[in-house]
């Protein structure tokens, strides 16, 4: 610890911070704007100044950038003296100078950095009476709006986009005052992280252009914390309601986790919520068959009575399970059918993979890693996987993971790590290894000290061999090709020479033995002393929590249905013309004697069953959800479901009810539930710890949703009444859905918003965290449920795939990932709708000339029963012998793969 | 139309070999095209950024720091007035007003014959000769009006 003084008074703060982040830390508030916890400092836009004394006889002392100097210890400084109190005001003065001073027409007013900042300086009176610059904005696309005047030259935002995100299509301009930040000219910013900029840039020059379309004020905002539904990382966000709509979704800060970042999916993907294809009523077909969609609008209670009408007249009815559904709805609804009736929702071959995944995490020496800990990973290899269009925000943070071994160079030079400057400076382009072995190319190539495009057989076996070359007990592959297995021993000697290796995989390419591979490498990794990391990503938000419940395999229901021994069906948030071939599926719904479904969008199957009961989405959802980590945490609603629509879990438990299922538990309740979960499933029996319970209480009160500036609450339903009605009870969760309650810093997993007195701005985060970018006060939110056994090395697999060989005539086709377009849910936003690739048929440019085909033309792909004509699109980094399909995009989905697929002559 | 001859290309190439970084070469790349062209139009900075496998960004961010790299069109002979504090003492606002009445154009303008173009400059580390001026390269200092009018003669 180093003690420093602060206008005379002793502190003791962290070794190696700068005084800025070591005084916001102990709670004061000192203005800043370039310096941010994760970009660090860069001393551009001097507004953090202090006074610095040489030692207690110094008078007069100096002033310098807080952010720029070491606290070490004995440091002596002043935040209040007068001199730099000036300093700061004259520096306000001048940022401000060409500022339209536009707040009220601003989208970021009321939450803005630059706001809080210059009234915490003291700037409150203009004198500039002259002509200020203005600029032309651009149209940056769906995501960002942009409004150049309002622009500090802090240059955070390039700051993010180029050094942080790696993103190309976006710089700085000009020089003096005519400085601009944007793109050469109007277009879509391309980077996948773009969104943060609304969240980075302290001004309104970037902000949120989805939320524009829907205005409201953070103020006025109904806001709750709860997690990302649309990947399987478990990104933490905040989300805001007004008027019973989804406004947008912020950033919720959480240490191990995303930090002070999402992606653009997570962020704009909500839209879904309100869109066109959301259900509000429930609906039930009256007579026709299926496929005539004709459905009708019916009340709860007829609804609760078909249920129950259905439910006597089926002889044997199966559950199906979604690993986009809670763990309380999923559960409920395998209680519902019962254990042996509950099938998981995902295709056989996906859920082969997640359970082998489970059981290499479980029974295996190597700990899955958050992505705080992926940051701090020096080595890294990629087997098989598109990280930044399956797990977008892991990208984010492997980015990050090769700027650590060059750190070295700053150390050596004893440069503090938060000099960003400097550091970048020292280090240059230097970057530590990351390898990416995958069949074709993908969003971090431009990091990666060598990729290799090959067949995922080829990639199983080149990841065998490389454990193999780290440890000579796993089995070797001894027909490997010199160039591979030259390349083996080049990643097995930067793997080795590394302090934390990590190894990413996944299901993308479809291949148990890649997964293998991958836990070979990082057991082998193990053995040598080495705290090796494994990370797969998985497609779904909550695919690990499902398949830690486990059930049927999809295949056994399906072939349970068509042989007659089920009559009837319950499917819970589930698509499955996603999860089988269409015809597959349309064979087993026609079979069905009853369809139930139980969502909240209108998919095919919901199209084709009998009765939709309407369940509320993530955002009017209290559950909890298992990330690909391993961590368990907790989402809760921002508003009641409104009208007809129910909660999944409650919908079932009013089912229960109705048919009288009497049972011990009541259903209804979510404590009830996750008890029950834990009491069932050992491995969850921390459950009901990953959030304070529902009787939690600070000061007797409960933690308000709405700010406590929240307005018009009284006139707000003025059209309907002007009585003002009593807010809806949250009987689920310590959250109320009012503004009366405990306005200070609740636990984090229960934080439903960031605002501090003078910190308006997102930026009001440094106030729930003990210590500046470290854990949120209190500790941050969600319970890893799975940890290594420390005292077990993993049995190797040994089962190596034959190696891939192209005869020409037999395509092996794989599946190719869209940040924008392969997850559902996001998918049908307006605004994400538009970033969504048409469906293609990907071929490297060698197999298309020699089939013929350019760019854009038709070609026509069978795969099994499956028959597509489609667009071909030359991808030119995708191994030869391969065909990359996207499959999951809309318009092209229900094809399991990896698949055999052929070419048809024109 | 190619938009960079293959002389430009090689000579790129061998202006900015021993460059670490493709970005080091930006500004020598600009330079040599504008060296050719007069001025770099945004076809071939978008050319210079394919040829350095930059993007157009991040040609342009360097292009438009730098006041002598032209993203427009300018004149034959391209004058740089510096109003910087030695020659602003000196008063180089006499010689800037002459100059714009005898050409007829102010900062950033070109004359309709497109023989001038007028920018300003901020010291041309020409101080001890204030007020001075820099016409394509060559530096003219403790400059009256009556020298000026000499001056300009000399460029046609
Ligand atoms: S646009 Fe925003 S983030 Fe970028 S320099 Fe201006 S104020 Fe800073
Ligand atoms: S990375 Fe995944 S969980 Fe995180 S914001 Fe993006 S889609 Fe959501
Ligand atoms: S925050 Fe320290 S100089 Fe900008
Ligand atoms: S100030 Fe004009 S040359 Fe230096």
């Amino acid at each position: 610890m180093a003690r420093i003084y602060i206008d005379n008074v002793q502190y003791e703060v962290p070794e190696g911070q700068n005084i800025l982040s070591a005084c916001l830390s102990l709670g004061f508030d000192i203005p800043y704007f370039c310096w941010h916890p994760a970009l660090r400092s860069v001393g551009s836009c001097r507004m953090c100044a202090v006074k610095q004394f040489r030692d207690e006889n110094d008078a007069r002392g100096h002033i310098v950038m807080s952010c720029m100097t070491p606290a070490d210890d004995g440091t002596r400084i002043s935040i209040d003296d007068n001199d730099v109190r000036e300093f700061r005001a004259g520096v306000i003065e001048w940022l401000m100078i060409n500022h339209p001073h536009d707040c009220p027409v601003c989208d970021e007013g009321g939450e803005c950095h630059l706001q809080d900042m210059t009234v915490m300086s003291g700037h409150v009176y203009r004198r500039y009476r002259f002509k200020k610059r203005t600029y032309l904005n651009q149209n940056l696309g769906p995501f960002i709006n942009h409004e150049m005047n309002r622009c500090i030259q802090c240059y955070r935002c390039v700051r993010f986009y180029r050094d942080y995100a790696g993103g190309r299509d976006f710089n700085v301009f000009g020089i003096n005052n005519r400085i601009y930040f944007g793109r050469c000219n109007d277009g879509t910013l391309e980077n996948e992280f773009s969104g943060n900029l609304v969240e980075v840039c302290p001004t309104g020059v970037f902000t949120d252009k989805t939320l524009r379309k829907h205005y409201a004020r953070k103020w006025d905002m109904q806001t709750a914390p709860s997690i990302c539904p649309h990947c399987g990382l478990g990104c933490n966000i905040i989300v805001g309601e007004r008027y019973g709509s989804l406004r947008r979704i912020l950033n919720k800060y959480n240490h191990d986790v995303n930090g002070y970042f999402l992606c653009d999916r997570g962020r704009f993907g909500y839209e879904f919520v309100d869109g066109p294809s959301r259900i509000r009523q429930p609906l039930s077909r009256h007579d026709g068959d299926r496929s005539d969609g004709s459905l009708k609008a019916v009340e709860k209670k007829e609804a609760l009575d078909l249920f129950k009408g259905i439910s006597m007249d089926s002889a044997r009815t199966l559950g199906i399970g979604s690993p986009r559904a809670t763990l309380e709805a999923n559960f409920s609804l395998r209680q519902l059918v019962g254990a042996e009736n509950f099938c998981c929702g995902m295709s056989e071959h996906e859920e082969r993979l997640v359970s082998s995944i489970i059981d290499i995490l479980r029974n295996g020496p190597t700990y899955s890693p958050s992505l705080r800990d992926v940051e701090m990973c020096d080595a890294v290899l990629i087997l098989g996987e598109d990280v930044t269009n399956v797990a977008p925000r892991m990208a984010l943070s492997l980015r990050q993971s090769v700027r650590e071994k060059p750190m070295e160079i700053a150390d050596s030079l004893r440069i503090p790590r938060w000099a960003d400057a400097s550091v970048r400076q020292a280090v240059q382009d230097e970057k530590g290894p990351l390898f990416i072995v995958s069949p074709m190319g993908s969003g971090l190539d431009d990091i990666a000290a060598r990729t290799l495009h090959i067949a995922p057989d080829d990639i199983a076996r080149l990841g065998f061999q490389v454990a193999h070359e780290i440890d000579p007990d796993s089995p070797p592959v001894l027909d490997l090709p010199d160039e591979l297995g030259r390349f083996a021993a080049h990643i097995s000697a930067a793997l080795k020479s590394s302090r934390r290796p990590l190894i990413v995989s996944g299901t993308s390419c479809g291949t148990l033995s890649v997964i293998q591979a991958a836990a070979n490498i990082a057991w082998s990794l193990s053995r040598t002393e080495r705290i090796a990391a494994l990370s797969y990503t998985l497609p779904e938000c909550n695919t690990l929590g499902l398949r830690l419940i486990g059930g049927l395999s999809m295949t056994d229901c399906f072939q349970k249905v068509l042989s007659g021994e089920v009559d009837s069906l319950i499917i819970l948030e589930n698509d499955l013309y996603r999860r089988a071939e269409a015809l597959l599926v349309k064979g087993v719904l026609a079979k069905c004697k009853h369809v139930i479904v139980i969502d909240h969008i209108l998919n095919r199957t919901g199209k084709e069953s009998d009765l939709i009961l309407p369940a509320g989405t993530f955002a009017e959802t209290t559950g909890t959800l298992v990330s690909s980590e391993g961590r368990c945490q907790r989402q809760f609603s921002v508003m009641p479901p409104a009208g007809q629509t129910q909660e999944s879990r409650i919908w079932i438990s009013d089912v229960m009810a109705a048919l009288g299922k009497d049972s011990a538990v009541n259903y209804s309740t979510i404590e009830n539930i996750a008890s029950e979960i834990a009491r069932e499933f050992p491995v969850f029996k921390d459950l009901t710890e990953v959030s304070p319970p529902v009787n939690f209480r600070v000061f007797g009160q409960k933690i308000p949703r709405q700010a406590h500036r929240y307005s018009g609450r009284t006139a707000m339903p003025a059209n309907v009444t002007v009585h003002e009605p009593k807010p809806p009870d949250d009987p689920e969760s310590p959250l109320s859905f009012s503004m009366e309650g405990y306005s200070g810093i609740p636990p984090a997993s229960v934080t439903p918003r960031f605002w501090a007195p003078s910190w308006n701005s997102c930026q009001a985060v440094n106030k729930f965290q003990k210590e500046i970018a470290g854990v949120s006060t209190g500790g941050d939110s969600g319970k890893r449920l799975i940890e290594p056994l420390t005292t077990e090395n993993g049995v190797y697999f040994s089962e190596l795939p034959e190696a891939f060989n192209f005869d020409n005539t037999k395509w092996v086709v794989i599946q190719s990932f869209h940040i924008f377009g392969s997850e559902e849910l996001s998918s049908l936003g307006d605004s994400v709708s538009q970033r969504i690739p048409n469906p293609y048929i990907g071929l490297n440019g060698d197999d298309a000339a020699s089939l013929g085909k350019d760019n854009g033309c038709m070609a026509q792909l069978i795969i099994g029963n499956v028959s597509l004509k489609l667009p071909v699109r030359i991808i030119p980094t995708l191994c030869s012998g391969l065909i990359a399909l996207p499959v999951g995009i809309p318009g092209l989905e229900g094809v399991n793969l990896p698949a055999m697929g052929k070419i048809m002559e024109d | 139309m190619e938009m960079l001859s293959d002389e430009i290309k090689s000579e790129i190439q061998c202006g900015t070999g021993a460059c670490p970084t493709r970005r080091c070469a930006i500004l020598e790349a600009l330079e040599i095209v504008q060296r050719r062209h007069g001025w770099v139009s945004d076809e071939r900075l978008k050319a210079v950024a394919d040829f350095l496998n930059l993007t157009v960004e991040e040609v342009d961010g360097v292009a438009t720091f730098y006041n002598r790299i032209f993203r427009r069109p300018v004149g034959r002979h391209v004058i740089l007035v510096c109003d910087s504090v030695s020659c602003w003492i000196m008063g180089f606002e006499n010689i800037l007003v002459h100059i714009t009445k005898r050409l007829g154009i102010g900062f950033g303008e070109t004359t309709p014959d497109g023989r001038f173009t007028l920018l300003p400059i901020q010291c041309l580390g020409a101080c001890e000769q204030a007020p001075a001026i820099m016409i394509d390269g060559t530096l003219h200092g403790d400059l009256t009006p009556d020298k000026i009018d000499e001056i300009l003669k000399g460029y046609e």
